[in-house]
């Protein structure tokens, strides 16, 4: 099963208005300190950073630590200033990296 | 799109653990102690420096009680204009009692609009939670919640 990304993002928006955006992704986020069925560590496996741009500016950037529950969910805010795409970024442990775009029209 | 199969890596993860032998392993290895609230100190002061943090602006809304500290959904917001002049330049988000004393830390600007984040965190028992805010101005500023967590997280290991 891949990694899976689900984006709420509003379709419109008023020019100005403030959003809400929400994500969320399924991702184990293995704290690291957990210990397997013989004692030994079980590694640690965690996204380390989400970040969302706005046609290509950054407008919010995170970095996670392993006390994010698992399948991090994520919202935050940003002001519709033009139509475009927004443009999420998820990377992690083990060379983890998920892209993930919304459209947004802005009135 | 960068799209991974992740699931079967832990897998095979999770087999090879399982078949290895007690020799691959360190005997007796330890857990990590959890964290203390000076090491929480110490992460807020690695953030913060020099800088005075004063109560107040954060608003930190958890649940003051949960039975399952494996996932605590958390919302932190920051009072601010967040206009180009006067706005929320980073939240950072610790715990005192997780094996680590960090949980997210967020980087805003006057794009944002509202200087307000929710999550779901882990709480590996009943402990403060702080946000510290850091204004554009260079002023920070922290607000704090103690949540009663009746089964921890962080420390449940695999049952065979």
């Amino acid at each position: 099963m891949s990694a899976r990304a689900l984006i709420n993002v509003p379709a419109k928006a008023k020019r100005g208005e403030v959003i809400e955006i929400k994500t969320l992704i399924s991702h184990v986020m293995e704290t690291g300190f957990r210990h397997g069925t013989n004692g030994q560590e079980i590694p640690r496996d965690i996204i380390t950073s989400f970040s969302c741009a706005y046609n290509g500016e950054e407008i919010f950037s995170t970095q996670l630590y392993p006390a994010i529950a698992a399948n991090p969910f994520v919202t935050f805010f940003t002001v519709a200033m033009a139509s475009g795409t927004l443009t999420f970024k998820w990377v992690g442990d083990n060379g983890f990296e998920m892209i993930e775009e919304a459209k947004i029209v802005v009135e | 799109m960068g799209l991974r199969h992740r699931l079967s890596r832990r897998e095979i993860l999770l087999a090879a653990g399982a078949t290895a032998g007690a020799g691959a392993t360190t005997p007796l290895a330890t857990r990590p102690a959890a964290a203390t609230p000076a090491e929480m100190q110490a992460a807020m002061r690695h953030v913060v420096g020099q800088a005075t943090v004063r109560q107040g602006k954060v608003t930190l809304d958890l649940p003051p009680l949960v039975e399952n500290g494996n996932t605590v959904p958390m919302t932190v917001a920051v009072e601010s204009p967040m206009t180009a002049k006067d706005y929320v330049k980073a939240i950072h988000v610790f715990n005192e009692k997780n094996p680590q004393p960090n949980v997210i830390s967020i980087q805003l600007g006057p794009r944002a609009g509202r200087a307000t984040v929710s999550t779901r965190i882990r709480l590996a028992d009943t402990q403060h939670i702080t946000a510290i805010a850091e204004m554009s101005d260079g002023s920070f500023w922290s607000g704090s919640q103690e949540v009663v967590v009746t089964l921890a997280a962080c420390l449940e290991d695999l049952q065979p």
